[in-house]
């Protein structure tokens, strides 16, 4: 039993590393799109390592804590994508490094509407 | 049709009370049962979520491997994040690119659209009919079909099967 | 030992909320601000599940579980008022 609880503990330090690295992104990045590219990612998985360590430390926990990564996962990646394409619609700048936009020369052409409200 | 969303709905709901309460009593199941069918008849009366689902063995069989290219790919991810982030001179080179998907469900296309987000690089910003932008932060192809390759495809032969 | 490694871990996400609070002060425009905000709360459940196992009660996952879905709902509305159609 020591030995599952060594190896939850791990994980979970795994998690946290993933946590800290995550904001440190989002210092470092230079505008919002990259921030919510290392942000998203790294929050997501950062936590869900972190609750599954519980899970090896607390095995009777396994429902809550199981509910709580699978909400993780799915919400998580919902929010920051209607975050990201709201601010795209309101003209949030791309940085200098910026190569291609592909979006933005579809809006030109009329392809795309530059507002909808499909959320 | 109906009766599959329903049952559907009715399963999830079921396994989310179980999980939640995590004991197995008489009167847990009991209620657990009486409400977790109740809701979606109320809710789920003209709803289409899940009626492309299939429901065939091959369907089943295809989610579990689904569930581990997406494991894998995850871990791929955070390791490429925390290369660039820890590396002292940022080596980004961002862009939005366009690509194209095949899938023609709702639900198999919000379930593409969110592994795209947590895979390595690359981030949905939005989606227009049958192409993606994606928000990709190491461009290494501008055109349509090739960034199609490189992005979607890994996700989308299996989704083609669960969901048709 | 098993202790040591989960109080590490508090410390680690205890930084990570100081540094997205950094971006969270600093913006400079409003959906910079929400997404420092998305990560802190996310970064606040692995931390409120840290806390429940340290008072070794598995009531307080509740708390994570209402703490997640009030982010989930906080970011959309954010973002749907940025778009104006809110």
């Amino acid at each position: 039993m020591e030995i599952l609880k060594i190896i939850g503990a791990v994980i979970t330090l795994m998690g946290s590393i993933a946590l800290f690295l995550g904001a440190l992104g989002l210092v470092r990045m230079p505008d919002l799109y990259n921030r919510i590219q290392t942000g998203t990612k790294a929050s997501t998985f950062g936590t869900v390592l972190t609750l599954l360590g519980l899970i090896f430390i607390f095995p009777g926990w396994v429902g809550k804590l199981f509910i709580l990564m699978l909400f993780v996962g799915i919400s998580n990646p919902v929010s920051s994508h209607v975050l990201a394409r709201n601010a795209y619609r309101y003209g949030v700048p791309l940085s200098d490094k910026t190569t291609v936009d592909r979006l933005a020369e579809d809006i030109e052409n009329k392809e795309v509407e530059p507002v909808n409200n499909a959320l | 049709m109906n009766v599959k969303n329903i049952g559907i709905s009715f399963v999830i709901l079921f396994g989310f009370w179980l999980l939640l309460n995590g004991t197995f009593t008489t009167p847990i199941i009991v209620t657990g049962l009486i409400v977790s069918l109740i809701i979606p008849m109320f809710f789920c009366a003209r709803c289409d979520v899940f009626a492309d689902m299939r429901l065939t063995p091959k369907a089943f069989l295809y989610t579990f491997i689904y569930l581990f290219v997406f494991a894998f790919e995850l871990v791929k991810a955070n390791l490429d994040v925390t290369r660039r982030v820890i590396s002292p001179k940022l080596p980004i080179n961002p862009g939005i690119v366009k690509v194209k998907t095949k899938l023609k469900s709702k639900m198999a296309r919000m379930i593409l659209a969110n592994s795209i987000t947590l895979t390595p690089g690359t981030f949905t910003l939005a989606i227009e009919k049958k192409y993606l932008y994606i928000h990709w932060i190491d461009v290494q192809d501008k055109d349509v079909e090739a960034a199609t390759k490189e992005i979607v495809q890994k996700f989308e032969k299996y989704l083609e099967v669960i969901y048709g | 030992m098993v202790n040591t490694v989960l109080t590490i871990s508090v410390v680690l996400i205890l930084l990570s909320v100081l540094l997205s609070l950094y971006r969270f002060i600093k913006g400079p425009n409003t959906a910079d601000r929400v997404i420092a905000f998305d990560v802190m709360t996310i970064a606040s459940i692995g931390l409120i599940a840290l806390i429940s196992y340290f008072a070794n009660r598995l009531i307080y996952l509740d708390v994570a579980v209402v703490y997640g879905l009030l982010s989930f709902i906080g970011v959309i509305v954010v973002a749907k008022f940025l778009e104006k159609s809110l």
